[in-house]
């Protein structure tokens, strides 16, 4: 069974992240970036799917020639092989844009699984899986916290509001997880070591067939128009509990009137 | 005026706060239809869309509707082709967020998440990285999807009565690739649900057990409140993970948020930081939590807080 894996470089949780006025899109090049924290969980799936099942896991991602260290993050974890869509032509895309790419790039690819993190911590939208199983044309099995395949047929529990839904396809199909769903594994010495030799494959738009014009700020389908900063909190007043600090603490919310 | 669309959110028929947000948004920017889609549709939905000013109610509802996880997607876009509204507005939900962008996807249009307000032209206003950056965007091919997220606006009723319209589905190949098999719900009780709660009480490390959880969700009910819990209480399996509040858990922005044993790393703030107000209950002085609150108390969340859900209970009443 064949499957790759998504994963997207984000900027560092504990950096500070700008966007850059000039085109008011995320500052990526000033900011250390990781492998994006529910990607792992990701990984960590597929590997224990070929784990089970047999075949191999590829790592895609799409980003600029940085993103190669968090590529080789992926790899470290077990992962076979990569392929990097990488185009200066992408910088600034939208979810519909980055959608288009990796579809495209998917297509290359002999896959029966798809796996994806369910959000990414920059942009936060939470839809390239869904958009991906609507290019593709495949099952959309997102929001995973539990997958199991039996005879060609992939079964999810999709977490909802209030608890989960079993939901079921035929593969291929797109698999988005939540942190629910394992504990990834840390990347072993021999991993970290065998991840530098594993095969790499860079493709641009133009060996995807995408047109420069559908994707990065040129084919964005969503713009930021103006930014500010949000004011820092300020913090009120702080009380050390004299015994009497669940009284204090009513007495406040009794003056902005919550009880 | 011109039409927009709001996709109800909805639990098994009964329509969710957000649905009045956004209906009360919509007649700000034109003239809203709400659009029912799943099974469970009965005449209290419909009077509920009506109060809060909906022009139009499109329905469709059938088993097959609510039997696949892309069909909604097709319902959408099949209404944005024919009626051609001026936007679509959906809640900023997991689910609905993914059926917003595949219907944007199936009518050439862009899609916007997690907007906190909208003004004139569409304009959604996102709270970036945390909320640190204020962000103003608008959508610039195609109709606006709009994703709103609960609790942006306050709903005020504006009476309506709604024409009522069948939508025939016919759901298309790709729609059909997914197959819901069962709905199982865990977390019911009567507790609102957080990310539509005015009053969210939220534990964390400091709780130190699962059964310790007791003490935040007393204060909860006292106040009628959700309950969340922070990453390190819900990594530790003291509370269930969909209640998790931070980064990679739910973004929330209730009235008032109680934070109980939560030091406030990034990851937490990141879900709460735009809270109108911030109370706080942490034994360490230096917590960053307490450089958000408007209200702190350094003590013992075990002594503070019973007695603080005490005094709730008597203030109540």
């Amino acid at each position: 069974m064949n499957i790759v894996v998504c994963v997207k470089q984000v900027p560092d949780t504990w950096a500070e992240k700008k966007l850059d006025p000039q085109t008011k899109t995320l500052d990526r090049e000033s900011v250390e970036g990781v492998l994006n924290e529910i990607d792992e969980y990701a990984v960590e799936e597929g590997l224990r799917l070929k784990e089970a099942h047999g075949g191999e896991v590829t790592i895609l991602t799409m980003g600029p020639e940085k993103c190669v260290a968090t590529i080789r993050k992926a790899l470290s974890m077990g992962a076979d092989k990569a392929v990097h869509v990488h185009d200066p032509a992408l910088k600034g895309s939208c979810a519909m844009a980055t959608s288009l790419a990796l579809a495209k790039a998917l297509q290359t690819i002999e896959f029966d699984l798809v796996v994806l993190g369910s959000e990414a911590t920059d942009a936060r939208t939470a839809i390239v899986p869904a958009l991906l199983a609507e290019r593709l044309g495949l099952p959309q099995l997102t929001l995973a916290r539990k997958v199991e395949i039996n005879d060609g047929t992939v079964r999810i529990e999709r977490q909802t509001e209030d608890g989960y839904a079993v939901v079921e396809g035929p593969m291929p199909a797109v698999i988005s997880v939540v942190e629910k769903i394992n504990q990834p594994r840390y990347p072993s010495f021999k991993g970290i070591m065998a991840a530098k030799s594993r095969p790499l494959t860079t493709l641009t738009l133009a060996d995807l067939g995408i047109d420069p014009a559908e994707v990065g700020l040129a084919g964005a389908t969503n713009a930021v128009k103006e930014f500010t900063d949000r004011p820092p909190r300020t913090a009120g007043e702080v009380v050390k509990d004299d015994g009497s600090g669940g009284v204090k603490v009513a007495e406040f919310l009794a003056t902005r009137k919550f009880i | 005026m011109a039409e927009i669309l709001v996709l109800v959110e909805h639990t098994d028929g009964t329509p969710k706060k957000v649905t009045f947000e956004m209906l009360t948004k919509a007649r700000e920017l034109g003239e809203p239809s709400a659009v029912f889609i799943g099974t469970g549709y009965a005449a209290a939905a419909k009077d509920k869309l009506a109060e809060y000013g909906a022009q139009q109610v499109y329905v469709a509802a059938s088993d097959d509707v609510d039997g696949y996880v892309g069909a909604a997607a097709d319902v959408l876009a099949k209404l944005e082709q024919e009626r051609s509204p001026a936007a679509v507005l959906v809640a900023s939900s997991p689910a609905s967020r993914e059926t917003a962008a595949r219907a944007a996807l199936k009518t050439g249009s862009g899609i916007l998440t997690d907007a906190v307000d909208i003004s004139d032209g569409f304009v959604a206003q996102q709270d970036v990285f945390g909320g640190a950056t204020m962000v103003q965007s608008e959508v610039t091919k195609g109709t606006p999807f709009l994703c709103v997220r609960p609790n942006s606006f306050a709903p005020s009723p504006a009476p309506a009565q709604p024409a009522e319209h069948q939508v025939a589905v016919e759901l298309s190949e790709g729609a059909k690739g997914a197959r819901v098999v069962e709905r199982v719900v865990e977390e019911k009780g009567g507790r609102p649900e957080l990310t539509e709660a005015s009053i969210v009480v939220s534990g964390g490390r400091g709780m130190g057990s699962a059964e310790n959880f007791a003490i935040v969700e007393q204060l909860a009910d006292a106040l009628g409140a959700a309950v969340g819990a922070s990453r390190a209480a819900t990594d530790s399996g003291w509370y269930p993970h969909q209640l998790q509040v931070g980064q990679t858990g739910k973004t929330v922005s209730p009235q008032l948020y109680i934070a109980v044993g939560i030091s406030g790393a990034i990851q937490h703030r990141a879900g709460m930081q735009t809270s109108k107000t911030i109370v706080a209950v942490n034994k360490d002085a230096e917590a960053p939590i307490f450089a958000l609150a408007d209200f702190g108390l350094v003590g013992d969340l075990f002594t503070v807080v019973p007695a603080l859900t005490d005094e709730v209970r008597k203030r109540k009443g």
